[in-house]
């Protein structure tokens, strides 16, 4: 990357921007202009500015790119002590709201707004819930809502379940089909899943319990503190957000305003 | 202006070449010193506890948003990409592996290179993959100073030999002549 290559990586964000509404200026820069980097490699343009314009021309391949720009690696009770946290400390703490609400925000291809509803029809401590799954990806968003998922995967999927203290039979909750295997059609009924953008839209509900993993590790420090005022806004007294195991609320502007229930597992209280 | 960062990459046999260089440096050694090496996704052992033991530097594991500044060690976290971002602090990602690996070596020296230009050294040791040796190039290219460890010296060549035929770094050095040649460069 040169000079120049720096000056058109950050016109494509601007484009983006402009064309399609999706506000990537606040992310970190190192981290999105290496993203657009693998967004031209994918697509087999040669310059920056050729793919500047195709991009301008053609929403088709816009949306089609759009997944090498936020980055979907996800997995279902991915940081099984984190879950394991939840069913212990969390779920106990909220008891007694109801409906309970939980937001899972950014949450890719929804492993783990699927693994929050196991948690909570295993808890049956709640009873009425609404799990709420939020991405600006329409095509994440689509796969989440079908539930379906390589095969390959269910392995690691039952061991973080059962790392996560679950004990009951993981296979139960899929229907298996050739090399892939379904969520059962109850989870798929609990979660809600909708586009949100964290960058541009606003609070949409009251909400007890917000997951949002490893997605403000691509935000800069002002888009962080914009997301964290958000949940703020979104909590209801009392509830708690979940970040992703390198995140913290620390060194924000709302740092005063949560306590840390288990700074170990980033569970954080609003005052 | 003199240098402003060190970054350091380095797999297989890592944590014994750093048991000889990291002692060179003295607990005034001014610049941030950035190490990047690959670990076992799921690695719960202490690696920057380890370091500590023979560093009279603080060694901290680099965070999101840390701004960086000397005399520290800090050592990417298992599992994520390490950036450098251009107001002088980290990010994380988890971008798919590069070389196999996360971190990966080669992201971490290129963000680097972008940010410190001419101020920034960069050091290969150790390890068994080309990881790097993209990254030296980049370094080199925006005027960094480079150097590798000895392939004879190192207890896994591959990745020093890779990063020697691709980067032709300024530097060729023993492991035991790494701390003090990098004490030279420290104004």
């Amino acid at each position: 990357m040169d000079e120049n290559d720096i000056i058109e990586i950050d016109l494509i964000i601007q484009a983006i921007h402009l064309k399609y509404g999706y506000d990537f200026r606040g992310y970190s820069k190192a981290s999105i202009r290496r993203r657009i980097t693998n967004m031209l490699t994918k697509a087999g343009f040669d310059t920056y500015a050729s793919m500047l314009h195709a991009l301008l021309i053609d929403e088709t391949l816009f949306n089609s790119l759009l997944k090498e720009i936020t980055v979907n690696v996800t997995n279902m009770f991915r940081d099984p002590e984190v879950y394991r946290a939840i069913r212990q400390t969390v779920l106990p703490a909220l008891k007694g709201r109801s409906p309970l609400k939980v937001w899972n925000a950014g949450c890719s291809t929804g492993e783990e707004a699927y693994s929050i509803a196991i948690l909570l029809s295993e808890a049956q401590l709640f009873p009425v819930y609404q799990i709420y799954a939020t991405d600006i990806d329409e095509q994440v968003l689509k796969e989440a809502k079908d539930g379906i998922y390589d095969l390959k995967k269910i392995k690691d999927f039952t061991s973080n379940y059962q790392l996560s203290g679950g004990l009951e039979s993981f296979s139960d909750y899929f229907t298996a089909k050739y090399d892939h295997a379904r969520i059962s059609q109850q989870f798929r009924e609990q979660v809600v899943f909708f586009n949100h953008n964290l960058v541009t839209d606003s609070t949409f509900n009251e909400i007890d319990l917000i997951l949002c993993r490893n997605v403000l590790i691509y935000f800069g420090s002002e888009l962080q503190n914009r997301v964290f005022k958000l949940f703020w806004e979104s909590l209801s007294p009392g509830g708690i957000l979940c970040l992703g195991s390198k995140e913290t609320i620390m060194f924000s502007d709302f740092a005063d305003r949560f306590e840390a229930l288990d700074p170990t597992n980033k569970l954080y209280r609003k005052k | 202006m003199g240098y402003q960062a060190v970054v350091i990459g380095a797999s297989t046999g890592s944590f014994q070449a750093l048991k000889i260089i990291l002692p060179y440096l003295s607990s005034d050694f001014s610049l941030p010193v950035i190490i990047v090496v690959h670990r076992h996704r799921h690695s719960n052992t202490n690696f920057e506890h380890q370091l500590s033991q023979f560093s009279s530097i603080q060694v901290l594991q680099a965070e999101p948003q840390l701004p960086i500044s000397g005399p520290s060690i800090f050592v990417a976290p298992p599992n994520y990409h390490l950036l450098i971002e251009e107001g002088r602090t980290f990010s994380l990602s988890l971008e798919k592996p590069v070389h196999f690996a996360r971190p990966s070596i080669d992201i971490t020296f290129e963000t680097a290179a972008q940010v410190y230009g001419s101020g920034l050294i960069g050091v290969i040791l150790t390890g068994a993959n080309e990881d790097g040796s993209y990254g030296l190039t980049e370094i080199k290219k925006k005027g960094g100073v480079t150097i590798v460890q000895s392939p004879e010296s190192a207890a896994v060549s591959e990745m020093p030999t890779a990063a020697i035929n691709r980067s032709a770094p300024h530097k060729v050095l023993a492991v035991e002549e790494i701390g003090p040649f990098l004490n030279t460069l420290d104004s």
